[in-house]
């Protein structure tokens, strides 16, 4: 069971990868998929390595990230 | 067990407005530092941004309280107003370096000179962004803008100006510092000063100044992972992180 779980606003990513490269852990990815300003968001790629230390969200320009602890 | 929210998006930016700032720009950061604090200190209905022209008038849509937007560079003065008018509201200028340094410097220096009790949030970027990447009085020795395509030189455009140690020799700002969001750490650290800042308003001590040295991916001509590269080798070397003045330490 992981202890952190992350949400992302997809419409709010920007492909920066500030959040990718912020990780600790790895846990996240540039997916394949684009939102509707054609940008191919972020997804959690290892969510079960997630720890929730919400790096990700406090890097985040937008605000796109969400965080969640056990 | 239960799951618990460590970390939700401030109440200070619309829910449900995308910003209009490019990919990697740390206005957004600093935009969602401010919301958070102010959120923290409970004083979101009486907060008062004065902003100036440029990059950060993009912001006008993206937060969800009260913006004025005064004429390029006069930010500080139009606070001074707006702070000596309705001294139980939280004001404070929101401006980059083009705005800030270059045109509105006299009206920065002569706000922080008087003591005004507002706190100044400063975005330093090297570069005006909106205008299309023209050459700013903090542009490095030797970087490219528009206006100076073979690079700034010292004998044609001077040396990059720096605002915190120009603002250090005045006897009358209270707290003065120079930091970075390239980082969680940072932004942490970044959170802790926005917040004395804002503090200090509240208290009534004084001018405050926050410079944020930032990256403008977009006229740098970088991608934002490159950009952070050139932001910590160069500009950091340039601009040293640090409280360039904080009269609280002093007297204790």
């Amino acid at each position: 069971m992981a202890k952190g779980r992350v949400e992302i606003a997809t419409e709010f990513c920007k492909s920066c990868e500030y959040c990718v490269i912020s990780c600790p852990k790895n846990c996240l990815a540039v997916g394949e998929k684009v939102n509707s300003k054609g940008y191919p968001y972020v997804v959690s790629a290892n969510p079960e390595d997630c720890i929730g230390c919400a790096m990700c969200a406090q890097i985040c320009p937008e605000s796109a990230i969400e965080v969640w602890r056990q | 067990m239960a799951e618990k929210k460590v970390y939700e998006k401030t109440l200070g930016v619309m829910p449900d407005v995308i910003s209009g700032f490019c990919p990697g720009c740390m206005h957004g950061t600093v935009h969602k530092l401010v919301g958070e604090v102010v959120q923290e200190l409970g004083m979101l209905d009486k907060l008062v941004r004065v902003e100036g022209v440029g990059c950060c008038g993009l912001g006008q849509q993206f937060v969800s309280h009260d913006v004025i937007i005064a004429a390029h560079g006069r930010a500080c003065a139009v606070a001074t107003g707006v702070k000596r008018c309705s001294p139980e509201s939280l004001v404070y200028t929101y401006q980059g370096d083009g705005d800030l340094a270059s045109i509105g410097l006299d009206e920065t220096v002569s706000a922080a000179n008087r003591g005004e009790n507002f706190t100044v949030i400063f975005i330093n970027n090297g570069i005006y962004g909106m205008t299309g990447g023209q050459m700013a009085p903090t542009t490095l020795i030797g970087m490219k803008a528009t206006t100076a395509p073979f690079g700034r030189k010292v004998e044609e455009h001077g040396y990059p100006m720096h605002v915190c140690e120009l603002l250090s020799q005045l006897k009358t700002p209270q707290f003065l510092v120079r930091t970075a969001v390239d980082t969680p750490q940072n932004v942490i650290k970044t959170r802790k000063y926005i917040k004395q800042a804002f503090q200090n308003q509240i208290d009534g001590k004084g001018f405050s100044l926050v410079e944020v040295v930032t990256s403008c991916p977009t006229n740098w001509g970088y991608t934002a992972k490159e950009a952070l590269t050139f932001l910590r080798e160069k500009m950091f070397e340039e601009f040293p992180l640090g409280v360039y003045r904080d009269k609280d330490k002093e007297e204790a």
